[in-house]
Formats: C-alpha cells, structure tokens, sequence
C-alpha cells in the first residue's frame, strides 16, 4: 500500500520515464531483464557501426582531387573538431588519446540526444554511465603509471598527512564524472515525462519541442562535451603537458 | 496511517527536502555567467573561448546540485527504507 502512494500521482497523469523490463531471461539459476537500455544502447551501437562502415567505405574509395560528397564532409567536420578539442588540451600528446575521446563524445552524444527518437537515453541508466566512468578511471591510472611508474604513487602522499585524502579524491574522479552524466541526461528525461504526463494528447504534439531542444540538444552536447574534456584533463594531469 | 504510508510520506518530504541543493548550483552559475558577461564587456574579441570556458565550469558547478537530485531521485522511487 505505501509503495503506491508515492507512485500515484505519477501514474495517473501518465507520466513517464523510468526503465522498463521487456524480457526476463533465465540464466543459470539468475533471472536477468532485458531493459529499455539494453534495447537504446543496441540500437545506438548499431548506428555507429553502420555509419562508420559507411563513412569508410566512401573515404577509402575517394580520390584526394574529387570533391568530397555530404556524408565525408560532415564527418570530416567532426573529426577535424575533435582533433582540435583534444590537441587543445593536452597538447603533444593528442595523438594517443583521440580515438578514445572521439568514441565517447560521439557515443555520449548520440546516447543524450536518443530521447528525440523516442528511445530513453541508455545514459540515463547509472550502470552506462558508470562503465564510462570505470573506463577513464583505468585509462588516467594506466598512463600515470606508465608516464611515472612509482612515483605516480608516490605522488599521492605528497603531504604525507594528506595521504587519505588523496587516494578518497582520486576515488571520487570517476564517480563524479559518472554521475554528471547521469543526472543531467535523468534530469532532462524526468523533467520530459512530466511534461508529457502533464499536457494533454493534442498539446503535446508542438509545445514540448522548445524544452526538447534544451533538455536533450543542449544539455546532451554540452554533458557529451564536459564528460570528454573532464576525462582529457584528468588525464593529461597524470602524464604532463607539454 | 501505517507506518508504511508514514515512511512513504516522509520519503517525498526528504525529496523535497534534498532539492534544496538546487540554491548553490544556480548561485554558482549565476556568478559564472555575470562574471563571463563582464569578460566579454572587456575584450569582446575573445567572446567563443569565454563562453566555452563559461560553460565548461557552469556543468561542473552543477555536480553538487546534481547529487541532491540523485538523492532525491532514490528516495522516491528506489525507495531504500520501505
């Protein structure tokens, strides 16, 4: 009886925007559910895929004299605006960090702005967003290591009374970082169903677009843009500029 | 009302309660733009580094008003202490 007064309100008004099961799955004695993650995550993945095949298949065809068609120039555009991010940031070390970057600004971006498609964000889902996190973590430890072997630990008892401190901030990286995602794309996604929960069938046809273009278009870029760049800075902290 | 619904009930007030965070991020913000506004009133040249400067630091501000909404978040429908 508790568990559904909260719920209520929200599910009269036909709000909604929480994850969804389609599927149970039985798997050596463990029930798992297919969610709506699952389903956006591989839908997005898919697009990706294919786009880059594509993308491939027409540069690698093209000659360096033709005019480039409209799918090479627009990718072109982005790669070269990506390219320009990272070397911005880290400088001589651009060139071992830009498919990393690239992958997941592109694959933030496309999993932030999915609601469009009527998709629910699969970055909206804190395991997504916590993978991402969980990978930069490994990626800044792996080339402080790598740039400074032990005195990348040495480095975090620098003051030596500070020693907890340090390793609870270099913790907090990933967390933080995952958790911005999270809850600006679950923010938009909530303020979203609420909208569509409020208004009435024929309303939600026009007025709800001005608030897509901010809570997904936005704040999707800018999230994708702040996840890319936080990593970025993170890591060319442990290796140096140069 | 059983302890059920009184837990439930104190759930959303502690939700609502938690949203408070949402004061700091919108100082913070606040004075991140009053403070690019004024950049650009002093060198209107450099106005697309300061916006993007700007923004970089408003979605980093917005953590901490974000983790009071994740809290919020969890106690309406995650539910932890029904």
């Amino acid at each position: 009886m508790g568990n559904d007064i909260v719920r209520l309100g929200l599910l009269d008004s036909g709000a909604d925007f929480s994850i969804k099961y389609l599927q149970e799955i039985h798997l050596f004695g463990q029930t798992f559910h297919l969610t709506t993650t699952h389903v956006g995550l591989l839908i997005i993945s898919v697009v990706l895929i294919v786009l880059a095949i594509m993308v491939n298949r027409r540069i690698s065809k093209s000659k360096p004299e033709d005019t480039p068609g409209m799918l090479v120039n627009v990718f072109e555009l982005a790669v070269d605006m990506i390219d320009n991010m990272v070397k911005g940031t880290m400088g001589s070390n651009a060139r071992r960090f830009r498919n990393y970057i690239s992958t997941i600004f592109m694959f933030a971006l496309l999993c932030n702005i999915s609601s469009l498609f009527g998709l629910r964000p699969p970055t909206a889902d804190y395991g997504i967003t916590f993978a991402m996190g969980i990978i930069t973590f490994f990626i800044i430890h792996y080339n402080g290591i790598k740039a400074n072997g032990v005195g990348h630990f040495s480095a975090l008892c620098k003051p030596v009374l500070l020693t907890p401190i340090n390793i609870i901030g270099e913790i907090a990286v990933p967390l933080s970082l995952s958790l911005r995602l999270f809850g600006n794309v679950l923010s938009g996604t909530v303020m979203m169903g609420l909208i569509y929960g409020l208004l009435a069938p024929p309303i939600t046809t026009g007025i709800p677009a001005v608030l897509h273009i901010y809570f997904d278009i936005f704040s999707g870029c800018i999230q994708a843009y702040v996840f890319c760049m936080l990593s970025m800075v993170y890591i060319s902290d442990k290796i140096g500029t140069d | 009302m059983s302890g059920q619904d009184f837990i439930s009930a104190m759930s959303a007030v502690g939700a609502g309660l938690a949203m408070i965070a949402g004061i700091g991020p919108g100082v913070g913000q606040g004075y991140a733009a009053g403070q690019a506004a004024a950049a650009v009133g002093k060198n209107p040249g450099a106005k697309s580094d300061i916006t993007s400067t700007m923004l970089l630091g408003q979605a980093v501000a917005e953590t901490t008003g974000l983790y009071g909404f994740a809290v919020a978040i969890i106690l309406m429908f995650v539910k932890p202490f029904n």
